[in-house]
């Protein structure tokens, strides 16, 4: 049985697909089989995070509508192996997404001999979001640290908690929180939510907290999830998240401010 | 109103039966004004009124009319000081049918018209209240977590909130001014108790993330420290 985790967050523009595409690509470059499939219909941007849009003739729409195979619609990721995309319908509207579609084709995604299956949501609470996560196992909510997203994500998880197939089983959905663009060096400051405040607020098991880092713009740019990036903090932090995904025990990275040494000052080295 | 049926005459069975359906839930009829109907009665005019009446009363009813029923059963009544209702009117809520077959379950005459207030047990939630989430329950609430801001708790009695209240609690909601709010943490957006209510920005200036109790005093709102 797959495992299926919802990426999502309630608010917009926070990390979840950047967060989606790194997750996916550190669980399949550990040999794990997985399939990432964005749930986003007509703003479909998984395609071009992880540079397979030029390849995308049928889409997911199309294998619950019944116009293709799922064969034919999944893209095979060309860096890495186990990993596959399903790429989400950007002509058609989220009405197109019914629960017994997507359930065929997490099923038959199931039986193909997937480990995980990731969903990246789109935001917001309605048909689009619920879809994603009415199947999922587990649940990486992304938060930035800052009150709006923070409230979004304690939403996500109300949703979570209650209407998913789960909670309607009297289950749990094994919920993450993922704390993205943080700065160390303003919580210190005091200008922005530092991770206790944040667990405090949703009372969320932590799974990782991504810097703010500029080789996630560049990574976007180019295609290349950010976890490809070995040399950059936010790729270190990603990779130390999936561990902690599979149940690795990881001290958390970057969360305080970096002290530069006088030689790094002298020449203004950006980590 | 409990509407008694009887279809048979035999007072022997009906004394029987009552009895046992009065035993199985005795708080439920006790008490209870009983009207006694006839229109399923073959034959009434041997029927002896006033032992079932006195059989009613000694059972804990009291017995306030009757009926259907001719008109000799009608001036019987009446001089028993009972009042008489024509055919079809004044359905009971509750329909105790005697007859000869043995009493149906008990389940039909649950208490959901009991004369004494049940007392609703206490509901429990150990899992944070989240944002967009509303919780009412008509006895006490306990949450053993917090109240995120945006969330709701509402409750006939009272609400303990082992944790931090950053949304919304309003306690006493049917209008009990005895019922009071308890958190360890007041961030509260709104608090109320019995429809008075304080709002967020007058809340920061009263004991604000400290240990509180809400209470009615006065006809206002009070916010008391805990310890």
């Amino acid at each position: 049985m797959a495992k299926i985790i919802v990426v999502t967050s309630g608010k917009g523009g926070v990390g979840k697909t950047t967060t989606s595409s790194s997750i996916s690509s550190g669980l399949a470059l550990r040999g794990h089989k997985t399939a990432v499939i964005d749930f986003d219909i007509g703003l479909r941007n998984l395609d071009l995070i992880m540079n397979v849009e030029r390849r995308v003739v049928y889409d997911f729409v199309n294998v619950i509508n019944g116009e293709a195979t799922l064969k034919q619609a999944l893209i095979k990721d060309k860096r890495t192996e186990n990993l596959f995309i399903l790429p989400a319908s950007q002509t058609r509207d989220k009405d197109a997404l019914t629960a017994e579609g997507v359930e065929r084709v997490l099923n038959e995604l199931s039986d193909m001999g997937f480990e995980f299956i990731i969903c990246d949501s789109p935001a917001g609470i309605e048909h689009g979001a619920f879809m994603a996560l009415y199947f999922a196992d587990e649940a990486v909510v992304v938060a930035n640290p800052e009150v709006s997203s923070v409230r979004d994500s304690d939403r996500i998880l109300g949703i979570l908690q209650s209407k998913s197939r789960k909670a309607e089983r009297g289950e749990r959905v094994l919920e993450h929180l993922l704390i993205t663009r943080y700065n160390p060096e303003r919580v210190a400051k005091g200008e922005m939510l530092g991770v206790k405040d944040v667990e405090e607020i949703l009372a969320t098991k932590l799974l990782g907290v991504i810097p703010e880092c500029e080789t996630v713009l560049k990574a976007s740019n180019q295609g290349t999830p950010v976890i490809y990036d070995t040399e950059s903090k936010a790729g270190k932090a990603y990779n130390d998240a999936v561990g902690r995904l599979l149940g690795e025990t990881i001290e958390h990275r970057f969360l305080t401010p970096e002290h530069k040494s006088l030689f790094q000052r002298l020449f203004r080295r950006s980590a | 109103m409990t509407l008694l049926e009887v279809k048979t005459d035999a007072l022997g069975t009906i004394a029987e039966e009552l009895t046992a359906r009065v035993a199985e839930s005795p708080a439920f009829f006790n008490n209870n004004p009983l009207v006694l109907g006839f229109e399923q009665l073959k034959s009434e005019s041997q029927f002896d009124l006033k032992a079932l009446v006195g059989l009613c009363r000694e059972l804990g009813f009291i017995p306030a009319a009757i009926k259907g029923g001719g008109s000799e059963l009608e001036s019987l009544a009446l001089s028993l000081g009972l009042a008489t209702l024509p055919r079809g009117k004044a359905k009971g809520s509750t329909t105790l049918e005697i007859d000869k077959s043995p009493a149906p379950s008990a389940k039909t005459h649950t208490p959901e018209t009991a004369p004494a207030p049940a007392m609703v047990a206490p509901l429990v939630i150990d899992t944070p209240v989240r944002s967009g989430q509303q919780i009412y329950t008509k006895g006490d609430l306990i949450i053993l977590s917090s109240v995120s801001a945006g969330a709701e708790v509402l409750a006939d009695g009272n609400i303990h909130i082992y944790g931090a209240l950053r949304g919304r609690a309003l306690a006493g909601v049917q209008g009990d001014e005895t019922a009071r709010i308890f958190c360890q943490s007041q961030e509260a957006e709104l608090i109320a108790v019995a429809g008075q209510y304080v709002v967020d920005e007058d809340l920061r200036a009263q004991h604000w993330k400290s240990p509180i109790q809400a209470l009615c005093a006065n006809g206002k709102l009070v916010i008391a420290p805990l310890f």
